[in-house]
C-alpha cells in the first residue's frame, strides 16, 4: 500500500501538474502576446511546484519512480488531482475563472502547509506560496475587468464561473486520509481555509460587480481517481511520448 | 486587444542602479502594465523594481532637429574633465 505521505504529496502534485497543462494549451493561443507570456509564466511555476511534489511521492513511496515517471506513466485513475484543475479551458474567461478559484485556495493551502511537520513540504510550500499570491493577483485583476468591462465580457465570465462552481466545495473535502495526515501535522485542514476563501473570492466578485454564482451540487471524487472524460484526453496528449518511446530523454 | 495603449516599460536591475529603458508592452490599465511587464522582462531576474509609462506620455525629440540639439556638442572636447591629471592615490576614477 502507498504511504500515506506519498498520497498525500501526489495529490498535492497532482493538481499542480494538471493545472499547469492546461493552461500551457494556451501557449500561442492567448489574446495577445503579452497574455500568452503571462499564463506559460503561470503554468510553468505549477509544473515546478509538481516537480517537487512528485519527488516527494517518488521518495516516499520508494519504488523507484521520480517525478517524470508519476508524471508520464501512471494512468487516469492514479490521477488524484481535484475535478476544478482539469476541466476545459473554454473560452478566456472560463480559464481565469478556473485560475482564480484555484489560486485563491491554493494560496491559502501552501500558506498553511508551510508550517507543516513535513520539512520537505513545508519549504516547497513556503517557495510555491510567492508564485501562488501572483496567480491569484493575476486572476482575480482579469476577473474584475472581464465582470466590470463589456456586456459580453460580463456575460462570459459569469458562464465561466458557473461551469467551474460545481468543483469548489471538493477543494476543501477532507477525507479519511487528510484526517489523518492532519492529526499528525502533516497536512492541511482544508475545510478550516473556506471562511478566508470565501471573504476573499467575495471581495473580488464584488468589486467585479458579479454575484456569487448560486450553490450547486457539489461534484467530488478526483481525490479517489474518479474523474471526468476530459483528464484522459488532457493525458493522452501530455503523456504521449514517454507512451510510445519509453525512457526517451533529449 | 486591439485597443489596448502601449506602454514603456523600465526596470531597476539592483537597487542603488537606475531604471532603464527594457522594451514595451500592451495593457488595458496599469495594473495589466505592470503584470504585463513583470511577466515579459523580469522573469530571469532582471530586475527588483519596474516602472511603466503610458508611450503616448513620453515627449520624444524631432529626428530632424538632431543637427542643432546634438552635433554642437561635437567639438566641445573642454566639456570633458580629460585635462586633469589624476593624482596616484585616488581610486575609482
Amino acid at each position: 500500500m502507498t504511504p500515506p505521505l506519498a498520497q498525500y504529496a501526489l495529490r498535492l502534485g497532482d493538481d499542480s501538474l494538471i493545472l499547469g497543462q492546461r493552461l500551457s494549451e494556451w501557449c500561442g493561443h492567448a489574446p495577445a502576446l503579452e497574455v500568452d507570456l503571462s499564463l506559460a509564466n503561470v503554468a510553468l511555476d505549477l509544473i515546478g511546484q509538481a516537480t517537487y511534489f512528485l519527488g516527494v511521492a517518488g521518495d516516499v513511496e520508494a519504488k523507484g519512480r521520480d517525478a517524470d515517471r508519476l508524471a508520464f506513466t501512471r494512468d487516469a485513475l492514479d490521477f488524484s488531482n481535484c475535478l476544478l484543475v482539469e476541466q476545459p479551458n473554454g473560452d478566456f474567461a472560463q480559464t481565469i475563472a478556473r485560475q482564480f478559484l484555484f489560486s485563491a485556495f491554493q494560496e491559502l493551502q501552501l500558506g498553511a502547509l508551510a508550517s507543516s511537520k513535513d520539512e520537505r513540504l513545508a519549504a516547497i510550500a513556503d517557495k510555491a506560496v510567492k508564485e501562488v499570491t501572483y496567480h491569484k493577483q493575476l486572476a482575480g485583476g482579469w476577473i474584475v475587468r472581464l465582470g466590470d468591462g463589456t456586456d459580453e465580457s460580463k456575460q462570459r465570465v459569469v458562464a465561466g464561473l458557473d461551469w467551474m462552481w460545481r468543483f469548489v466545495d471538493e477543494m476543501f473535502d477532507m477525507d479519511a486520509l487528510d484526517r489523518k495526515l492532519l492529526k499528525d501535522g502533516v497536512a492541511v485542514d482544508k475545510a478550516a481555509l473556506r471562511p478566508a476563501w470565501d471573504a476573499r473570492v467575495d471581495a473580488v466578485l464584488s468589486e467585479a460587480t458579479l454575484a456569487r454564482p448560486a450553490p450547486r451540487r457539489p461534484v467530488l471524487g478526483g481525490r479517489a481517481g474518479h474523474h471526468s472524460e476530459h483528464l484522459g484526453h488532457l493525458l493522452s496528449e501530455m503523456q504521449f511520448l514517454q507512451r510510445a518511446y519509453p525512457g526517451a530523454t533529449w | 486587444m486591439k485597443d489596448w495603449a502601449l506602454w514603456e516599460v523600465f526596470v531597476r536591475a539592483k537597487g542603488g542602479l537606475s531604471h532603464r529603458h527594457a522594451g514595451s508592452v500592451h495593457a488595458a490599465d496599469a495594473k495589466m502594465a505592470l503584470e504585463h511587464a513583470r511577466d515579459a522582462y523580469t522573469r530571469r531576474m532582471e530586475g527588483v523594481s519596474l516602472w511603466v509609462v503610458p508611450s503616448a506620455q513620453i515627449v520624444a525629440s524631432d529626428p530632424a532637429d538632431s543637427g542643432p540639439l546634438f552635433e554642437p556638442a561635437e567639438d566641445k572636447i573642454y566639456r570633458h574633465p580629460t585635462f586633469y591629471s589624476i593624482p596616484d592615490h585616488i581610486k575609482h576614477i
